[in-house]
């Protein structure tokens, strides 16, 4: 077996994070963070397609014809992601709403794809899924981090609760308009990204 | 009308920003821009591509998959309801357009085809595209509308990229830090031109 399982799980976690060194699924990563609550159900939603879509394409990996190969992952991961949208308007209707087109949009997160073609296709299913659960881990924590930090900051609350009372409801806390807006999802996430490097120099890009 | 065209098109292309305001089509964003050459390359490709597709999934939004769409067809459809299939008819549409856009390009402009032809099938999985696709559905915008706004949506996208790949150019003559360069450097950058792209966020037209 070329990959241990525990490495297929953890590696992504610090050592390959699709956002920090992969670059991939940042798209909705940034959109999605102004607060915690839409974060938690954009992380359960991509981990959940992440590794059924990986299961789905590594069982299937050695019937799907190379030629077509992209078409066939994109329709596995679009029904996904349909079956997704329709659970999430079912249960959880508001945040659905909040994040209206970027549920669609994990079809065209490159994670997914950038998974299915790399791993899933090689690999047997039980590899496959724990990549899956793997990378949509590392996915969410960059996710949850900069979530955690934007609302804070941004308007003194976690998860809906107020933490740090702001002025306009009577406490002390001045709130960071910057951080509602979207360039400071951008600040965050490259000043993680520098501070995962200071911690694994090896990932430094030398010639950037 | 012609006033409302141009309306939606400068807040397609400015105020709505797909790259700086949505963060859509990021991958590649962030991935193609280390020279303005082939930033220039890509941004072509997803205007074209974006022009095509926002109109074809307009159409089949509006006579396939709307509730009653199928009334066409015949008086029995009529209480059909397809919208769920949405994502699934768009990514199909959107993988198909770009396999011609490839073969056209190669058959009848194969220099256009050798400059393009590897950003291609980057372009299918480019949230952008998409993204341009879903939200016509969720504005409801007709058939003119989704022309201009797939052009300006493309045209702001290409933009964005051949700026942001304009400053990364320039940026090999500076010091950075030794753990923010190459990638973290780039969101910093990209989140100071979104900050400039805000600039146009309170003009009404």
């Amino acid at each position: 077996m070329a990959v241990k399982k525990s490495e297929a799980a953890l590696d992504p976690l610090f050592n390959n994070n699709p956002i920090a060194l992969q670059v991939l699924g940042i798209c909705s990563a940034l959109a999605v963070t102004t607060k915690m609550e839409t974060s938690v159900v954009m992380c359960a939603a991509v981990i959940g397609v992440l590794t059924l879509s990986n299961l789905t394409i590594s069982l299937l990996r050695h019937q799907i014809p190379n030629s077509i190969r992209i078409i066939v992952q994109l329709t596995v991961i679009a029904s996904l992601v349909i079956v997704t949208d329709q659970i999430l308007k079912a249960y959880v209707f508001e945040i659905s709403k909040q994040l209206s087109v970027f549920v669609g949009l994990i079809i065209t997160n490159c994670i997914i794809m950038g998974r299915a073609e790399a791993f899933a296709m090689q690999n047997p299913p039980s590899l496959a899924i724990l990549d899956g659960i793997g990378n949509g881990i590392g996915y969410s924590a960059i996710l949850m981090v900069t979530a955690f930090l934007r609302e804070l900051f941004g308007s003194g609350k976690l998860y809906g609760y107020t933490v740090l009372p702001t002025v306009s409801e009577g406490g002390w806390y001045l709130p960071n308009g910057l951080m509602l807006l979207s360039p400071a999802a951008f600040f965050i996430i490259g000043g993680l990204i520098w501070a995962l490097r200071v911690y694994k120099p090896a990932q430094v890009e030398m010639d950037g | 009308m012609f006033e409302e065209y141009l309306n939606l098109a400068v807040k397609a292309i400015f105020i709505e920003n797909m790259a700086l305001t949505f963060f859509l089509g990021m991958c590649s964003f962030l991935a193609v821009s280390k020279k303005v050459e082939t930033a220039i390359g890509l941004g072509l490709a997803v205007i074209f591509v974006l022009t095509v597709t926002v109109p074809a999934n307009n159409l089949i939004q509006t006579y396939l998959l709307n509730e009653g769409a199928l009334a066409w067809i015949s008086p029995e459809f009529a209480g059909v309801d397809l919208t769920f299939l949405n994502l699934l008819c768009f990514i199909g549409t959107i993988a198909a357009m770009v396999q011609l856009v490839e073969m056209t390009t190669d058959r009848f402009f194969p220099a256009l085809h050798a400059t393009l032809g590897i950003f291609l099938p980057l372009i299918a999985v480019n949230c952008a595209i998409l993204g341009g696709s879903l939200f016509m559905v969720e504005r409801d915008y007709d058939f003119g509308e989704s022309v201009v706004f797939g052009l300006g949506n493309g045209i702001g996208w290409f933009l964005a990229v051949v700026a942001l790949a304009s400053i990364r150019e320039r940026l090999r003559y500076s010091n950075v830090p030794h753990g923010l360069r190459g990638l973290g450097m780039t969101f910093v950058i990209t989140g100071l031109m979104a900050f400039g792209f805000m600039a146009f966020g309170g003009i009404q037209l």
